[in-house]
């Protein structure tokens, strides 16, 4: 089963990703990404969703929904202004979801 | 500890000693499936969070290539040579179950390796930066769908250790202590009714013998 790639973000972020053969979304009105980005996920085609951590966090309601399923993936990346640790935020949530308590990150 | 709303007899009893035994088999059980899991899920989650520094370094990296890219070409050229792609970067979507959780793994297809081929632009009207900055990012793009499958299978893990936790918490401290604390609340009344009647029965006795022989009027 072959799916593609997707990235949301703003174009100044992700306009890279399209010379990679990733299909870019772009979202310049950060308001507009919770519908944009449930038109994409709600399509299939795609395996992995990358979103800038911007968008990412206020995309949160529409993602709860896809947490649960092997695909799509939504992974946060850093925007063009820099890694907010918005990322590394959510892997030491996982840990705190499933220890109890944050174990691996000390913060 | 609640006792379970049941009735007091020998058949009951029976049934939930039989139910414990379930209990205890399943808790067991799921320890052992919450201990395997978390052992995987740390490890899993250290190797995502060393790949992900380094991701979003070689990120940072290439957007640095971008803006000195835009530094010297302009705008308009410089989206419209990044627009349209070469070829399409897909993934194959596999799956492995991990301690009965089903993660993806992703494979990278159609993209290139082959450093000439990736441009989606001709050379002759874009700056070398930009180049460096397309080659920066393909180079990251293995790493970026590896974090994607391992990211995503911490998730999946982390809900599913959260679930196996809350079984095993649940058994361990209400189900199990309660079927216990019903067993012997049937065991000490089922005594208690036999000793009833045991006593009934040595009164009755007495009674029977009373009328038979007075003894009571004999021995005054």
């Amino acid at each position: 089963m072959v799916k593609n790639i997707a990235v949301i973000g703003d174009s100044e972020s992700i306009k890279g990703f399209g010379a990679v053969g990733i299909d870019m979304f772009i979202c310049d009105e950060p308001l507009e990404s919770g519908n944009l980005f449930k038109r994409i996920a709600e399509t299939e085609d795609y395996a992995i969703i990358y979103m800038t951590e911007e968008l990412f966090e206020l995309c949160s309601r529409e993602r709860a929904k896809f947490a649960e399923k092997i695909i799509p993936a939504v992974i946060p990346i850093p925007s063009a202004q820099g890694s907010s640790g918005a990322g590394r935020k959510r892997l030491s949530k996982f840990v705190e979801q499933a220890v109890g308590s944050d174990i691996l990150f000390g913060n | 500890m609640a006792i379970m709303n049941v009735n007091p007899t020998r058949m009951q009893m029976t049934k939930l000693k039989k139910q414990l035994q379930i209990a205890r088999r399943g808790h067991k059980m799921l320890k052992d499936k919450r201990d395997e899991l978390m052992r995987q899920f740390i490890e899993l989650v250290r190797e995502t969070k060393k790949l992900r520094e380094k991701v979003e370094a070689q990120l940072e990296n290439c957007n640095n290539h971008f803006i000195n890219a835009s530094a010297v070409m302009n705008k308009k050229a410089l989206e419209s040579s990044l627009m349209s792609s070469k070829h399409q970067t897909g993934v194959e979507v596999d799956g492995k179950n991990i301690m009965s959780v089903d993660v993806p793994l992703f494979s990278q297809v159609h993209g290139s390796d082959d450093g000439g081929e990736i441009f989606p632009y001709g050379f002759a009207f874009t700056s070398f930066e930009l180049d460096d900055a397309v080659t920066e990012l393909n180079k990251v793009l293995p790493d970026l769908i590896k974090l994607a499958e391992i990211e995503k299978s911490c998730e999946l893990m982390a809900a599913e250790i959260e679930r196996t936790r809350r079984r095993v918490n649940s058994l361990e401290h209400v189900m199990i202590p309660r079927y216990e604390e019903t067993i012997k609340y049937i065991a000490m009344k089922l005594e208690e009714n036999d000793r009833s009647s045991r006593t009934r029965l040595m009164k009755v006795k007495d009674m029977l013998l009373e009328k038979a022989h007075g003894y009571s009027e004999k021995y005054k």
